[in-house]
Parts: C-alpha cells; structure tokens; sequence
C-alpha cells in the first residue's frame, strides 16, 4: 500500500474478535507522524484489544494494520521481525522482568538485537533512562520503583531499539495526580524529539494535556463512535454518551436510590 | 536397595522436583503472563519458547539425573546405617550390596530420572504459559503443574517398570 508520507500507522477493515464473539467491527482510522493519537472509551469497550491488535498480539478476524508502509497482520516471519523494530510498547502494568535490574531491563533488546559492542549497549541503554529521568535508578530491581517510576522505565525500554511509534497502554492508570502530570510532560517533551504516540487512556485530564486527536470506542457499538480534537469532542460532539463522558456526567438513568 | 536405586531414589526425587520446582516454574512464567512481560517479548520479537521454556527444560534434564544420583547415594547410606544399627558388619554389607545392585541399576534409574525432569519442568512451563487472567490464576495453575507432574510421573514410571521387565 501506498500510504501518504505522514501517515505513521493506518487501520483498515479491522475486525477483533475471539472466536463467535466480535469485540471491534470493521474499525477504520489512520495516525500520522509525530502525532499524539489516543484511543479512549468505556471500560469494556475494547481499547486494550484494539491496541493488542495492532501490535500484532491478537490476530485480527479480519482487516489490515498497516505500520510505516507494512501490513503487520499479513507479514511473513523476516517482514513481521522488522515491522516490530519500528515500534516500541508500554504495557499497563510496565512489564518490566522482575529478575533484570531496570539498566538490564532497558539493555535485553539491544543485547538480543543490536550489533552494538557491549560497553556501547550499556551507554544507549543508560541514555534512555535518563531521558525519562531514571538515570539515577539503573541498577535498581523494578520490584523497588514506585508505580510511575515503573512506567517510565518501560517507556525507556520500548524506546531500546529506537524506534519512531510508541504503543502506551494506561500510562496513567493507577498514578496519583503528580506522578500522572510527570508522565504526560514526559511524553510531551518525547512527542518533541519526533515520536508518533498511540496511547490507550480514559484519564480525561491526561487526554486534554497531551492529545492530537482521539477516538472514542462505543462498548455497544463495535467500533468508533467519536474521532477528532479532545476540546471540540466535549464541547461539540452530537453523542449525548460522548459528551456525557467528556464531561463526567453519569448516565440519565443513573440514581443512588435504592429500588 | 536395588529398588532404592531403580525406583525409590529417582521417584522420591522426581516428586519433590515436582513440588519445588515445577510448582516454580508454573508460578514464575504465570506471574510473567499476567504482568504482560510474556507479550513485552512478543512484541521485541521473541519468542518466549526458546527464552523461558527451553532453558528450563534442559535444566530440568541435566539437574535431575544429578539430584537423583544424590538421593540414591543418601538413600544407601541411609540404609547401611539402618543395617549396622540391626547389628550387621559393614564388610557384609558392602558385600551385599555389591552382589545385589548392579551398575545396569543405577542406568536405569538415573536415565529414567532424566525423563522425568523433562515431565516436570515441561508441565510447568505449560501450565505456566496456560495461565488466566485474575488473581487466583498463579495459583491455580501452580496447583495443576503439581498434579500433572505427579500424575505423569507415575505413569511413566509405570511404563518404565513394564519395559524393564518385558527386556528381561
């Protein structure tokens, strides 16, 4: 496919599902290049999945995922190895192994796929970690970080193998306010050295501080039910559920007395 | 003490293997699973067969014939302190045990340990890699590589027992 210069990742036809039960139907969307794209939605609508699946943990039942030009859905073995270098990926609960220092964390994918000589991978390695502020945390257990400080050296982990497009699953979740503004300011100032982000969020306040653009998935819709700015999807969106859920708003139903 | 050294000694060693190190196995690669470190290496393109599973298996190979080898030795000696407690002479019995247990014993009851640390440490990686999402997960699947583990062993001993006596 031939994909217009700025676009980083482009979703077609994507369907999701796990055998009978389809989760996601024919989603379409495209992120451009050095964009910060979040996909949002209620709990149980699919963001996770539909972020597993365009990282090509969860094959899809149908549709194409394409990253920087190449279909990750229907790449063969060598293909497939170099479409997975082009992106990094932060999972909600950092991921980082538990028996590796944070230093040895970052370094595994250079030691597995880098050519570098071992002295270099060590100084790559740390610089990542000081880019995100855990210069001073590299031999460290991930055991003994605090949750944000976790997800920052998994961010500095996805970044091992330099790649351009970063996947962050809830990188809010679960963080104090403070700690929650120090990740959005770290992506921002990544956003700044030319990274396209995917994040998966429904931390509203994170949403309005660093997002482009949103989707929004709809839990009985199957798909997108809202895409656009964050500030015009809450003041101008025509969904009532969009609106309500850009202004925090329960459902109409929704009463604490006892039936 | 030939059945020491065919059976008992690698049997005893493969069930606490079993119990130590396949529930340990089971638990370290689910709790990886839950926490998403199994797809965190997915996603850096590696696969989590050859960078888990197989270390521990060849562990469990090369391990367990050793262990097994050290519970026989214990076993014996355990033995012939038991017989000059009932007030037999050492020279009789290191007689006895020369004429009784032969060195086709211990090949046999060390390369059958072998198998056996290839059942427990590949039923726990599985049921390791099998685990569900939630908190009784780790647990549930520790408990099933226990049981699995047992359950094999005891059939492959089984196995064991009926091809050693069909080759003689």
């Amino acid at each position: 496919m031939n994909a217009p210069d700025n676009i980083a990742i482009s979703v077609k036809d994507l369907t999701v599902g796990y055998g009978d039960n389809v989760i996601l139907q024919n989603v379409n969307f495209q992120v451009r290049r050095g964009e910060v794209f979040v996909i949002l939605g209620a709990s149980g609508s699919g963001k996770s999945t539909l972020l597993k699946a365009m990282i090509g943990l969860y094959p899809p039942l149908s549709g194409e995922v394409w990253i920087e030009g190449g279909n990750l859905v229907a790449a063969q073995e060598k293909e497939r190895l170099a479409l997975l270098r082009k992106f990094g990926v932060m999972y909600q609960s950092g991921a980082l192994f538990g028996s590796l220092t944070v230093l040895e964390n970052v370094r595994l994918p250079l030691d597995e796929f880098s050519n570098l000589p071992d002295p270099l991978k060590e100084v790559a390695a740390l610089a990542r970690l000081k880019l995100v502020g855990l210069g001073a945390a590299a031999d460290k257990m991930p055991g003994e970080l605090s949750g944000g400080m976790q997800k920052r050296a998994a961010i500095a982990r996805a970044m091992a193998l330099d790649p351009r497009i970063l996947f962050l699953d809830e990188p809010s979740a679960g963080l104090d306010p403070i700690t929650s503004a120090g990740i959005d300011l770290l992506i921002t100032s990544l956003h700044h050295f030319g990274f396209t982000f995917v994040i998966v969020s429904h931390e509203l306040p994170s949403i309005y501080s660093i997002a482009d653009r949103v989707v929004m998935l709809g839990s009985g819709a199957k798909g997108i039910i809202a895409a656009g700015k964050p500030a015009e999807l809450r003041d101008g969106a025509t969904d009532p559920w969009v609106r309500r859920f850009f202004n925090r708003q329960p459902d109409p139903g929704h009463s604490l007395e006892p039936s | 003490m030939v059945v020491m050294v065919r059976d008992m000694g690698p049997l005893m060693t493969a069930i606490l293997l079993a119990g130590r190190s396949g529930s340990s196995f089971a638990a370290e690669i689910g709790t990886m699973k839950v926490n998403e470190e199994l797809n965190a290496l997915k996603t850096f393109g590696l696969d989590p067969i050859p960078f888990l599973v197989v270390p521990r298996i060849l562990a469990g190979v090369f391990v367990t014939p050793l262990l097994t080898f050290y519970s026989i030795l214990m076993g014996v000696i355990g033995g012939v302190i038991v017989m000059l407690g009932l007030g037999f002479t050492l020279p009789l019995i290191l007689h006895q045990l020369a004429s009784s247990v032969h060195l086709n014993d211990l090949g046999a009851g060390i390369s059958k340990s072998a198998v056996f640390g290839v059942i427990v440490s590949a039923v726990g990686c599985w049921h390791g890699l099998r685990t569900q999402q939630g908190p009784s997960a780790v647990g549930l699947s520790t408990t099933r590589a226990v049981v699995t583990s047992l359950l094999l062993i005891i059939v492959a001993d089984a196995v064991f027992s009926a091809i050693s006596f069909l080759l003689k």
